[in-house]
């Protein structure tokens, strides 16, 4: 592995969600994130070329993404909603926390069933393909980030994988590691859900309805 | 009368570097959190049985969840703890009820063996409210390399008539221990201190 990657701790959180005060459905919400806690090997100086980094990531990506399908006891098909997000320590700037945008969806995309363009998609390069033969996973990734010290709380957007604008899947998890980061780390995480909100009733279109694959309809 | 468990949350912490020193294996913390319904919430009631049933629930259901999310075998679990946050339509005393007449068996059986004392914390807490869980060695309370705390928080929990219990378990001590103190080798496992 790349001597920029230096994983020093990873936290995986998972809730089961049987209600919030509504009917119990027929099935929990199940919500999970993971945090890697990573040294950040620009830290207390402006490096220009950073993207280096960030290739190094999708490794890192990947194996965070079966970890928290692993720890969330499901199959990846079940995940219906994702996110991801970024907190960087005080000796780093917040285009660090930008690093982890291609290599955390890209590592979600890869373990949910898209089928696009691995090798454009790695190098950051194009949109994402349109259409079912492209396979599920088509929404962008929502995200979140900011600078910040050991323990802060990020809330980390979730959408449906397949189509943005489903309205009962917007959600958010907060998300935090104790303790981290420090000034010179990074926390990158992922967030997946197997459904929509607990008792979603504002209506919007439904996943049923999902007619266009172009990541939003 | 059995919980009423509005959520579960599951937190693994694994530490593989400390201070730029490898950990192998990493040291790792669980913490699992079950959100309940408060049923003496707003009420002065004298007894606190309701609490006292559900805690031996709850230390099982915790206590294997805790197991099973660190993927090991119960008897090796290293170290415990147990805490609760009571929202503020409840009690201190709520807390003590659910913690300490009934939790720890159960706990026990899903860790094996635990001759010490589990270590607590309560507290009074509003939505959100975070709660450090004290960590001690399950055999031998005098342990100094497991001495440690974690911490345990749902966001979106306590409401007012919730409370929030937390279980904790290790498959380690601390990352880098070194202050000296009763060893994992020393231990007898009779008194639950020694």
């Amino acid at each position: 592995m790349s001597d920029l990657i230096e994983v020093r701790r990873v936290l995986t959180e998972v809730e089961t969600i049987f209600h919030e005060f509504g009917p119990a459905g027929k099935k929990p919400l199940i919500r999970g994130a993971v945090a890697a806690v990573l040294k950040n090997p620009y830290a207390g100086r402006y490096e220009e070329n950073i993207v280096p980094m960030m290739d190094a990531l999708n490794d890192v990506g990947l194996d965070m993404a079966q970890r928290l399908v692993a720890a969330m006891g499901v199959q990846a098909d079940d995940i219906e909603s994702y996110g991801k997000g970024s907190i960087v320590g005080g000796a780093g700037e917040l285009e660090h926390g930008a690093l982890w945008h291609v290599p955390g969806g890209y590592a979600m995309r890869e373990l949910l069933g898209w089928k696009g363009d691995r090798s454009a998609y790695k190098q950051g390069q194009g949109s994402v393909p349109k259409g079912l033969e492209n396979g599920r996973a088509l929404s962008i990734v929502p995200s979140t980030k900011k600078v910040g010290g050991p323990g802060t709380k990020l809330d980390v957007p979730l959408t449906h994988v397949t189509a943005s604008y489903v309205r009962g899947h917007f959600d958010a998890m907060e998300v935090h590691v104790p303790g981290a980061p420090a000034a010179d780390e990074l926390v990158f995480i992922l967030v997946m859900a197997t459904g929509e909100r607990i008792h979603q009733r504002v209506g919007g279109l439904r996943p049923e309805q999902i007619s266009k694959y172009d990541g939003l309809r | 009368m059995s919980a009423k468990i509005r959520k579960t949350v599951v937190v693994v912490d694994e530490t593989r570097i400390e201070m730029g020193k490898q950990i192998e294996p990493p040291t790792r913390r669980a913490v699992a959190m079950a959100v309940i319904e408060n049923p003496y919430a707003g009420r002065y009631s004298e007894n606190l049985d309701e609490l006292i049933a559900i805690g031996e629930e709850l230390g099982g259901l915790l206590g294997e969840q805790c197991v099973k999310a660190l993927g090991i075998q119960p008897e090796q679990a290293e170290s415990y703890g147990k805490a609760a946050i009571v929202g503020e339509s409840g009690e201190l005393e709520h807390a003590a009820a659910i913690l300490h007449p009934k939790l720890g068996a159960p706990l026990r059986k899903a860790v094996q063996k635990g001759a010490a004392l589990v270590p607590s914390s309560k507290k009074m807490g509003g939505i959100g409210s975070a709660i450090d869980v004290p960590l001690g060695h399950k055999d031998a309370a005098f342990v100094r390399s497991h001495f440690d705390a974690v911490e345990a928080r749902v966001s979106d929990a306590p409401r007012a008539n919730e409370i929030v219990v937390a279980v904790a378990v290790t498959d380690s001590g601390r990352p880098l221990p070194r202050v000296g103190g009763l060893q994992v080798s020393e231990i007898k496992g009779e008194d639950g201190l020694r």
